[in-house]
């Protein structure tokens, strides 16, 4: 039962082939049996798990389900505040916060009847590329232990790719979901900013943060954020627009469908694998029916450096909060600004630290114009720019990252980690909707990610174009080798 | 200051009001004040991970009502933006403001210097989230440890900042008295300084007179009463003016008010001014203000207390001071006009007056004027205070037991017919039994008489007493002053 898509769990629940309890059991097990090397969990809730599975059970046996999701044995990124269980955001200095209040979409999500198995690891504060700099462990790629998951929600990606999990959760603000989740060789999906709510998602950058699912299909994936999407009154940011039935379209196929593929997301020094493994999956788009047409955006190029203003800017902000003064690590001193120095100096690492300092510097009397007000203005003209390319094509094709998964350690200089986002930032400053689908492997045996921009609060037709391509081939069915 | 210093005085105030609604400004929170510390919270006002603010619609009602009674211009959008300083009672380490984008800008309040009216210029009016409050555990300097109270957190504030446009400490100090006296009538914050629901801090500086620069503004904080802000000016003035006369420099500086020993201190210099690395709140979508939405608002304003003032004079035809007296709050200036709406026994030219009289002169000596509440729930309401006057107008008692039987209904909560029946007060009105009376006094009296005779006017004043006095006041004393006048004409003859 182990690598089922939650789909297939649903359709076993039904004939009574299988059922949620039994199913949480044989989740929890892979973990006590394959966490230890992997590491994706910060929390596993073990009895809370169970309980919430025969509850489902209950529902699946008299034939009440709530839909989809119930029973779908699932893990959460440790930024989704869950009410009673300890959330992290990785970092020591919330080492002990217990939220009493559940995110939206954790709230949703237990609507919908799924199991949540527990917390998943990250880069500290959603920070970084590798969850590498978790202020508790580093994660590992399931397909190569020695490698990196991606981030900074490596956590969920590793565990669905390792059968921790059926499906998952994580947020993207450069591009969080759809990294780990081509790393990691899984779907994962950036809804469009507003399309599901922020409300109990410790912020990293509020204005580029987006909660999206990691799944093991892309019909999975439509069911992961049909559950999730939608108008929430407590998120000022979020679209009063209805959610379709995101699984309706899938089988509509990309015949008729015009794919821009952009130049600029074809660079030097990109990996050939992935170069290749890209050019193929357009080629079966081709096949399938789609048009291909070749796009601009030019302003790809000043993205990055408007990213890495806006988020430490918004970060350094919403991480004023961590002071020891409610809640979290307190460092005891003798007095007041004492405390709070050393509880911030104990309690963040250094990426944390570098950022805060960085968007600090950025938001100052004097440089606020110069910095954060010139990346708002790039910021504008990469919207304009894909809102151009969008009159002119449905879709976007391009590669989710230029390489496959690196070596744990790899990448000391934090400016090539950064350039690891150089696909998915753009997404994030658009606003736009993105999703991740397996389009291959490396030479080396690391997945590749195929990205699949829309229209904002198109997410229906990413995901068909993605279905399309994921049905026309069979990497989606492949998992690591991890007994 | 006197005329002849060489120093213009300029001073500009910000003004900090609590809006009167009943949740807080983010979250959903109630705004009672003085419930138990944090019983009054939620994540969002406590700052907690993940949470996000929802803007209080009312809240942004109420501050558009005052924008128009302002005659402010009302952007048609606006933006909140988080404003970052560390103190332990803001739960966030930044607080929700607007800062470029505010709700509203340039309008004016009027207001009456030794009879001659200034405009003062207001800047601008936006709307923030106020901050929790800190307890220490002893004095602030012997505490061992300190307690956060977040039920203030969040509550909604209305930030009002004059133009540099006061010339005096008095001038500053009448400007907030009216800027109240506004607020209160437009039913937007309750007024009340000792518990902070309006807060003030000014903006101070010198020049010599004739210069058009401004000089180097003081910052002066925690001004929580009229006398407190002019006496703190005042000081300030004097402080700033020696300063000057010595030859030094003014710093530009934040200085706190020390009421008890009655002298600005230093709180902090230019060079420790905080960068408050102000930008948009990304939490929140720029706000847009709805045209049709400001006009309802401006429908709806009630009269302000300098219209309704001016109406008194020439509706009422009363003089400046009741019209200043009577208009002091809105709920006053009700009462007042509620008492005339009331039937009346003889509706004179001078009934306006006279029920001023009464308004100012009992009302007042046992309610505040400027206290809303007390007013509206006075125990003697406007029908009962009318039901007294016609009273008096028909005669049934005297001016004199009308004060007596006002007290009582004060006390009692009673009507005057009621107390007046139940104690026999209705005055002697009768001019057989009055004639008797008068006859009597006269004849116990014959040295008045003699007087009398002798032209001394003042025994028939002395007679008048007399017969006051044998009746216990209840003598219709119109009635015993003909009684007299004509008996004494005809022993004269």
């Amino acid at each position: 039962m182990i690598h089922q898509p939650i789909h297939a769990l649903a359709d076993a629940y039904r004939r009574g082939e299988l059922m949620p309890t039994a199913v949480a059991e044989a989740y929890l097990g892979r973990i006590d049996a394959v966490d230890g090397r992997v590491r994706a969990y910060l929390t596993v809730v073990r009895d809370q798990a169970l309980a919430a599975a025969r509850e489902s059970e209950r529902r699946w046996r008299a034939g009440t389900p709530l839909g989809p999701l119930d029973g779908a044995p699932i893990a959460l990124k440790d930024v989704l505040c869950t009410r009673g269980v300890r959330t992290t955001a990785g970092s020591k200095i919330l080492d002990t916060f217990v939220p009493p209040y559940d995110a939206t979409v954790v709230e949703r999500l237990r609507t919908a009847g799924a199991v949540i198995l527990g917390k998943t690891n990250l880069d500290e504060f959603a920070m970084g590329s590798s969850t590498e700099h978790s202020g508790f462990h580093p994660t590992r790629n399931p397909w190569d232990l020695t490698r990196v998951p991606g981030g900074s929600s490596g956590g969920s990606a590793a565990a669905v790719a390792a059968g921790m999990a059926a499906g998952g959760f994580g947020t993207d603000t450069g591009g969080s979901i759809r990294q780990p989740a081509a790393f990691c060789g899984v779907v994962g999906m950036k809804p469009t900013y507003g399309r599901v709510s922020r409300y109990g998602v410790v912020a990293l950058a509020s204005s580029l943060d987006q909660v999206g699912p990691f799944a093991q299909d892309v019909t999975d994936a439509a069911y992961l954020l049909g559950a999730i999407a939608g108008h929430d009154r407590r998120d000022a940011t979020s679209i009063d627009a209805p959610v379709p039935d995101y699984t309706a379209e899938l089988p509509k196929g990309v015949a008729g469908l015009t794919l821009g593929l952009p130049d600029e997301y074809f660079i030097d020094g990109m990996d050939p694998d992935v170069e290749r493994a890209v050019r193929a999956a357009i080629d079966v788009l081709k096949g399938l029916g789609a048009r291909i047409e070749s796009v601009s955006l030019p302003s790809t190029r000043h993205a990055l450096a408007a990213y890495y203003v806006i988020l430490p800017a918004e970060a350094s902000s919403n991480l004023a909060r961590y002071d020891g003064v409610k809640f979290g690590l307190r460092v005891p001193a003798r007095d007041l600004v004492e405390m709070e120095s050393r509880t911030r100096a104990a309690g963040f690492g250094a990426e944390v630290k570098r950022r805060i300092m960085l968007g600090t510097y950025a938001l100052s009397a004097g440089y606020y114009e110069a910095y954060y007000g010139k990346a708002q203005s790039v910021r504008t003209l990469v919207r304009r720019e894909f809102a151009a390319a969008f009159a002119k094509v449905d879709l976007i094709v391009a590669p989710t990252t230029p390489n496959v998964a690196f070596k744990l350690g790899e990448k000391e200089d934090q400016l090539s980690m950064y350039l690891n986002d150089v696909f998915t930032i753009p997404g994030n400053l658009s606003g736009i909707t993105g999703v991740s689908v397996p389009c291959g492997f490396s030479v080396s045996g690391l997945p590749i990610g195929l990205q699949v921009l829309g229209r904002p609060l198109d997410e229906a037709r990413a995901l068909r174009a993605a279905y399309a391509y994921e049905q026309a081939t069979s990497w989606h069915t492949r998992h690591p080798d991890l007994p | 200051m006197s005329e002849s210093a060489p120093y213009e005085v300029v001073i500009g105030l910000e003004v900090h009001a609590q809006l009167l609604t009943r949740s807080k400004m983010f979250c959903g929170c109630p705004t009672t004040f003085g419930a138990a510390p944090n019983s009054q919270t939620c994540p969002v006002c406590q700052g907690m991970p993940g949470v996000l603010p929802v803007v209080n619609r009312r809240a942004i009602e109420l501050a558009i009502r005052t924008a128009l009674a302002f005659g402010c211009r009302v952007n048609p959008a606006c933006r909140f933006a988080r404003k970052h300083y560390y103190y332990p009672d803001m739960p966030k380490n930044y607080q929700i403001s607007q800062y470029e984008e505010p709700l509203a800008e340039e309008g004016f309040l009027e207001i009456d210097i030794d009879g001659a009216t200034r405009r003062i210029g207001i800047q601008r009016l936006h709307l923030e989230e106020d901050v929790g409050k800190l307890v220490h555990e002893g004095t602030l300097e012997t505490a061992q440890s300190s307690l956060v109270d977040f039920n203030r957190s969040g509550l909604p504030l209305m930030e009002t900042v004059s133009k540099p446009d006061l010339r005096s400490p008095e001038e500053a100090a009448t400007y907030l008295k009216a800027f109240r006296a506004v607020l209160v009538s437009l039913g937007v914050c309750d007024g009340n300084m000792e518990e902070g629901s309006l807060r003030c801090d000014a903006n101070v500086s010198l020049r010599l007179r004739g210069a058009t620069a401004l000089g180097t503004k003081v910052e002066i904080k925690n001004l929580n009463s009229f006398r407190n802000v002019q006496r703190a000016l005042e000081f300030e003035v004097k402080r700033q003016a020696q300063a000057l006369d010595a030859g030094e420099r003014i710093r530009q500086e934040t200085r706190l008010w020390e009421a008890d020993r009655g002298y600005t201190r230093s709180m902090r210099s230019k060079e420790y001014a905080h960068d408050y690395r102000y930008f948009p709140e990304p939490d929140l979508v720029p706000l847009r203000i709805d045209a049709k939405w400001v006009e309802e608002i401006r429908t709806g304003l009630p009269e302000l207390p300098r219209a309704r003032r001016q109406r008194f004079l020439t509706q009422y035809g009363l003089p400046g001071y009741d019209a200043d007296v009577l208009t002091q709050s809105r709920a006053l200036g009700d009462y007042y006009e509620a008492v005339l709406r009331e039937p009346a026994s003889s509706a004179g030219a001078d009934r306006p007056k006279i029920v001023s009289n009464w308004v100012m002169s009992e009302l007042l000596r046992v309610l505040p004027g400027g206290d809303e509440r007390a007013i509206e729930t006075s125990p003697i309401p406007p029908r009962n205070l009318a039901g007294l006057l016609r009273l008096i107008d028909d005669g049934t008692i005297s001016g004199r037991i009308a004060k007596d039987v006002f007290q009582k209904m004060f006390d009692s909560r009673e009507d005057a017919p009621t107390i007046v029946d139940r104690e026999g007060l209705t005055q002697v009105a009768d001019e057989t039994a009055l004639g008797g009376i008068v006859d009597s006094v006269m004849a116990a009296n014959p040295k008045a008489i003699d007087d009398f005779k002798r032209g001394k006017i003042a025994a028939k004043k002395s007679l008048f007493g007399q017969v006051m006095k044998a009746t216990g006041g209840k003598a219709n004393p119109t009635m015993v002053d003909r009684l007299l006048e004509d008996k004494l004409s005809k022993i004269q003859r």
